[in-house]
């Protein structure tokens, strides 16, 4: 509680959380959206926003504002889920690199570094051609989760470093406790700050990703998130014909989301710790 | 010698290897998939309409596997594909068959790497000069409005920055051609005429590279700068009267430069792998839209040959800045 009040001092704190409440209750309104969104041809194609359709109706006949509420809850969803299982696999990997040390570490570390020169938009275009329909928000979020992990394996490796040269540790070392009962009891603690700072930063990149792979018409393009409505606008080229509030209903949303992930994660890692905030900027 | 001992042989090894492990993966898995990208084909051609009794579709799998000889044992691809790799020869391309990858990335190259290494050189001049005199000279009023629109552009999504400037200088004033990399039917020579043409073309891609490239570089030259400015020697520095600009250059950039610099390298490693969406919005003819065709077309072999030449690049990059940093840095050890 203390915590929160201190993070809504900072103006870029609060402006994050207040946009990303806006989307969440957009995402929320989802639920009782009169028409499913994967549907096509409910509603009269092409009309203007007006008081019955707020922004309009798009060429394949679905109410944008309807659409826009179920691609903002899904586009959410996915990157909470990837995000979250590329923290379990950075946060495992990074505390027993760090804590075990020598071969352990250098092998882990190995494989670490050969993550983090691969060049992941290729693979997940290559691995997107392939499985192109089945590419569900399920199987998206597991693929987004397994490899995104690298960059901050490395974050977490150096901050157990750092606290395996405490003195608590070799106070519990000395007293007999054993090493999985020490990570769980006393390192865990801190380092889920750290945690959620990096999943913050993670779920940007994560939609990022998302965007970009359904912009290419590489995702399952009957879910409605916000990448594949960004493509269907493209596709049925909604800009020369004018249907602004098609296109522009994407890229808004896309914008305000970007923009408060982004306020939250510079607010809060520099709440955690001046330092991180040059590496948090060269992640993305 | 103990240069070599110490510092190269270990880099080199490790160089070797982390190369190995990423060739190795994208190898493996696309391989590991349900779904081959043979069957994606035959899948592909029945989607268009065209009627093909179970029989012919299982010859025309079969054929087509042994043709691209994914018909053996996965080991057996692997070791094949490694004496491939070395005679530098990714096979045929599935789409422009028998022409061979190399020669299509070949002809595609040459358009990336120009408009790459413009905007990375651009970038890297532009964007640490402004970052380093927004983090020194805090109170300038221009330098705080320069911040202040950075910090809105930073996080922009790159597509949407791409398309704003679409709509606004292709549409809207169309002072520049929508997309591709001269005009449709121009003769390609080296004239003055032809120059003028691709370089207009070439104007909104670069700009949109630059810009968010830009916004990204002077914020974390900024961060860094105001780190250096704690430092006790610039303090000395300060209450020594030394000059302002002689902090400024000799001091202050000196010292933040360095971590810049390896971005510097990472972002050269780029120039092989394209910019993908870059190149698809703006419909221009260098890797990446190579990548987009072979991506609809499932051309598989091509765009393995493209992942292979990025991890080439990226790792071979990063080694030579290990390489170099020490040229750079004096305080780097060379152990």
């Amino acid at each position: 509680m203390k915590t929160l009040r201190a993070l809504l001092r900072d103006r870029r704190f609060s402006l994050g959380a207040a946009i990303m409440s806006v989307l969440v209750v957009l995402a929320l309104l989802s639920l009782l959206a009169p028409y499913d969104p994967t549907e096509w041809r409910v509603v009269p194609r092409d009309m203007p926003p007006s008081r019955e359709h707020f922004l309009g109706t798009s060429s394949l006949g679905q109410d944008v504002f309807w659409v826009l509420t179920a691609a903002i809850r899904n586009s959410l969803l996915l990157a909470l889920l990837a995000a979250s299982i590329s923290r379990v696999i950075a946060l495992t990997l990074g505390l027993v690199a760090g804590y075990s040390g020598g071969i352990i570490d250098r092998v882990l570390m190995f494989i670490n570094d050969g993550f983090l020169v691969l060049p992941l938009l290729l693979i997940f275009v290559l691995l997107a051609m392939i499985l192109k329909e089945q590419l569900s928000l399920l199987t998206m979020a597991l693929l987004f989760g397994l490899m995104g992990w690298a960059f901050d394996a490395r974050l977490m490796r150096s901050q157990i470093l750092s606290l395996r040269e405490r003195e608590f540790t070799y106070t519990a070392i000395l007293s007999g406790s054993p090493a999985l009962k020490l990570i769980f009891d006393e390192y865990l603690l801190f380092v889920i700050p750290l945690t959620m700072a990096t999943l913050i930063g993670n779920m940007i990149w994560v939609t990022g990703m998302e965007v970009t792979l359904a912009y290419l018409g590489l995702t399952d393009v009957t879910i409605p998130t916000l990448g594949t409505m960004l493509h269907f606008a493209l596709n049925y080229q909604a800009i020369l014909l004018g249907l602004w509030w098609w296109i522009f209903a994407p890229i808004g949303a896309a914008v305000a989301l970007f923009s408060s992930l982004y306020l939250l994660s510079m607010s809060v890692s520099e709440y955690l710790d001046p330092r991180a905030r040059i590496q948090r900027v060269g992640a993305s | 010698m103990r240069f070599v001992r110490r510092y190269l042989i270990p880099r080199l090894i490790q160089y070797v290897l982390v190369t190995v492990l990423g060739i190795t993966m994208i190898f493996f898995l696309p391989r590991l998939m349900p779904i081959g990208p043979v069957e994606k084909m035959v899948a592909n051609i029945q989607a268009r309409g065209a009627y093909m009794d179970p029989k012919a579709a299982e010859e025309t799998i079969r054929a087509l596997r042994e043709m691209y000889g994914l018909d053996k044992g996965l080991l057996e691809q692997y070791i094949a594909f490694w004496r491939r790799l070395f005679t530098g020869d990714f096979g045929p391309s599935l789409v422009a068959f028998p022409t061979p990858v190399n020669q299509l990335i070949a002809t595609s190259l040459p358009w990336t790497f120009c408009l790459l290494l413009t905007t990375t050189v651009v970038v890297f001049i532009i964007g640490n000069l402004s970052g380093g005199l927004a983090g020194h000279f805090k109170r300038s009023r221009i330098l705080n409005v320069v911040d202040g629109a950075i910090m809105f552009l930073a996080p922009m999504p790159y597509y949407i920055v791409a398309l704003t400037l679409i709509i606004l200088f292709a549409y809207i004033i169309p002072l520049f051609p929508i997309g591709g990399g001269y005009t449709i039917g121009a003769k390609v020579e080296f004239s003055w005429l032809f120059i003028k043409d691709v370089l207009k073309h070439a104007f909104l891609p670069a700009m949109s590279l630059i810009l968010l490239g830009v916004a990204t570089t002077h914020q974390i030259m900024r961060l860094i700068v105001q780190g250096v400015n704690e430092e006790g020697y610039v303090q000395y520095a300060k209450i020594g009267a030394v000059k302002e600009s002689t902090i400024f250059s000799r001091y202050v950039m000196r010292t933040a430069m360095l971590p810049q610099i390896t971005r510097f390298a990472l972002g050269f490693a780029a120039l092989f792998s394209g910019a993908l969406v870059t190149e698809v919005v703006f419909a221009y003819p260098g890797l990446g839209s190579l990548a987009y065709r072979a991506i609809l077309a499932s051309d598989y072999n091509m765009l393995m040959g493209i992942t292979t030449l990025s991890i080439f690049a990226l790792t071979t990059s990063t080694l030579l800045m290990d390489l170099l940093n020490p040229l750079f840095d004096p305080r780097i050890r060379l152990t």
